[in-house]
């Protein structure tokens, strides 16, 4: 008695407003009637028998991520091009996406166009090349800097604040909340938010570029007395319809990634506020991580075209 | 606090039937035979202690959870049998309040409030929307906080238009998951009260879960006890605490004997 004192007095803890009072605890010790056996026998019937793994606890559920993945994948295409859609959430999306990284793109891109600049011209001096730099500059920027660059910081800004948007919406039934009142959450959250980052990143590629050139000519005007004009000239004469193309698509995969990883990590949060956090960490993660495989893919791939 | 009520309940229109109910998490067993029949205009209130499963089992009502046996019929459909759009049409019927109120913390209250209207009837213009949203707010006396986010109201205001943004598309089902909890005993009055009021105007049928017996006695018709996955007893409240059973004593000694 006195054992189960102590064990019940933290139980009712946990209700708001209730004090803790002895005939509260025989709540535990009801003695079994006649009927009690039977009842237990009929439930045995219906429960459902307790989960064996496959292979074990931890490649079981490596598995069902994966299918959770393709599932919430083909979902969203499937969802996508049906009525409702809800072209306001998603304006205000590509809003949300485009502004948040505004300022850190708008100052990462420009130094880093300057500090490439600087780090490029020794060794082209040693050669006695550096009327290559504007052209060095262009290719780097335009294929592989840019885009890069862009899909990192948005996909610790962007990708991060998804995560954490919809995951604190899933542990405070926001979603269910939706989900009752008769919203399709999905369509609402989730698809509005990959839209809008698979269209607004390739703008957002294009705008870095643009300011990591703009760095990268400051620079080389001041050094070299080149003009900007023979600077642009010269960055875009080795770039190739084929280069170009290839920064678009990969931007578009880039946004298309760092949207649906956010979503995904958001949407699938665990219960209790260690999980929005556990989301968004692990959204940036591997959302970074998709985007190097990507990179590193579609380089490839472009490569074989070109040996065309 | 005498309940007053005017209304005939009409005991031969189930609005709501649950059969042999079972749903278990992994080996949790939470549900292990459910029984259980709201009739038209009636208010139930579901006792139960902490972890009982009376969230689960109005969760599966609104299908936001399967069921792994049994069946739950909701204005006469098969809840889990149902596609997409017939389960919204039945969800725009049925009124949900969570026990956590969730309010969508990214809009303020009038967007909150005007949410499942702007989603659902389309055709409805600004204005209508408008004066929606004010009469509900009035109706739950937050008509001020209409420009405040929810993080700026207390507990008991933000259950309050948890309350209201699901009366607004008038439910002929209300789910009320603990709506006194956590609250003082002058918010709480205020809350049965518009439970109440919610029955008598629109003569909706509710299920109210909740651990507070003053609540209950004075919203309901009948009183429900869940314990060990079941419905144990199932009566009106002079039926239910005149009973025999332990459980059901202990419930009512452990409640009424602290105040
Ligand atoms: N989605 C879920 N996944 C796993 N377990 C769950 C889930 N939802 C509920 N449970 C478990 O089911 C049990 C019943 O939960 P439920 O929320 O229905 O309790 P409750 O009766 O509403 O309690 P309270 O009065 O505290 O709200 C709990 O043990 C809970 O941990
Ligand atoms: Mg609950």
């Amino acid at each position: 008695m006195i054992m189960n004192d102590t064990v019940d007095y933290n139980i009712s803890e946990t209700e708001p407003g209730s004090r803790v009072k002895p005939a509260f605890l025989r709540y535990h010790e009801i003695p079994p009637k006649e009927d009690d056996e039977f009842i237990t026998k009929q439930q045995t019937k219906f429960l459902t028998k307790p989960k064996k793994y496959t292979f074990s606890k931890k490649v079981d559920a490596f598995l069902v991520e994966v299918y959770k993945v393709y599932k919430f994948f083909t979902l969203f295409f499937k969802e996508s091009f049906r009525s409702p859609f809800h072209l306001r959430e998603l304006i205000n999306q590509c809003y949300e996406v485009g502004l948040k990284s505004l300022p850190l793109i708008t100052l990462t891109g420009f130094i880093v166009g300057i500090v490439f600049t600087k780090q490029s011209r020794p060794s082209l001096e040693e050669f006695g090349a550096q009327s290559w730099l504007p052209s060095l500059m262009g290719i780097a920027i335009i294929k592989a800097l840019g885009p890069l660059v862009t899909a990192l910081i948005c996909a610790g800004k962007v990708s991060s604040g998804i995560g954490a948007e919809l995951g604190s919406m899933k542990v405070t039934e926001q979603i269910d909340a939706m989900e009752v009142s008769a919203v399709n959450p999905f369509k609402y959250l989730v698809i509005t938010r990959v839209w809008a980052t698979t269209l607004i990143i390739p703008v957002l590629v294009f705008y870095c570029s643009f300011v990591a050139l703009l760095g990268s000519s400051i620079n080389v005007n001041t050094n070299d007395s080149t003009s900007f004009l023979s600077f642009y000239q010269n960055a875009f004469l080795r770039i190739s319809f084929i280069d170009f193309s290839e920064s678009v698509f990969k931007s578009i995969i880039y946004g298309f990634t760092i949207g649906f990883v956010g979503c995904f990590k958001g949407y699938n949060a665990d219960q209790g506020t260690r999980g929005v956090g556990k989301a968004a960490n692990q959204a940036v993660v591997l959302a970074m991580f998709l985007v190097f495989i990507e990179e590193i893919m579609t380089v490839q791939i472009f490569n074989w075209f070109r040996a065309f | 606090m005498e309940k007053l009520k005017h209304h005939v309940i009409n005991r031969d229109e189930p609005v709501i039937s649950i059969k042999n109910l079972y749903k278990s998490f992994d080996n949790l067993h939470v549900l292990k035979g459910v029984d259980f029949v709201l009739h038209e205009g009636e208010n139930v209130a579901v006792l139960g202690k902490s972890g009982t499963g009376k969230s689960v089992l109005i969760k599966i009502i609104v299908g936001l959870l399967k069921p792994d046996n049994g069946e739950v019929f909701a204005l006469g459909k098969q809840v889990d049998k149902l596609s997409r759009k017939e389960l919204d049409q039945l969800r725009l019927q049925i009124g949900f309040s969570f026990q956590s109120s969730a309010l969508y913390d990214g809009m303020n209250i009038y967007q909150n409030l005007a949410f499942p209207l702007v989603m659902n009837r389309m055709g409805l213009s600004k204005k209508e929307i408008g004066v929606a949203v004010e009469n509900i707010a009035d109706a739950v006396g937050l008509k001020s906080k209409l420009k405040q986010m929810p993080s700026d109201l207390s507990g008991g205001q933000r259950k309050r238009i948890g309350i209201a943004r699901t009366l607004i598309l008038n439910p002929k089902i209300m789910l009320y998951d603990e709506p006194t909890a956590g609250l003082d005993p002058i918010t709480s009055s205020e809350i049965i009260k518009l439970i109440n009021d919610v029955q008598h105007q629109f003569n909706t049928s509710s299920i109210i879960i909740t651990h507070d017996l003053t609540c209950a006695k004075n919203t309901s018709d009948r009183i429900a006890m869940l314990y060990e996955g079941r419905f144990v007893k199932v009566g009106t409240f002079q039926d239910v605490f005149d009973d025999d059973n332990q459980v059901l004593k202990d419930f009512y000694n452990y409640n009424f004997t602290q105040e």
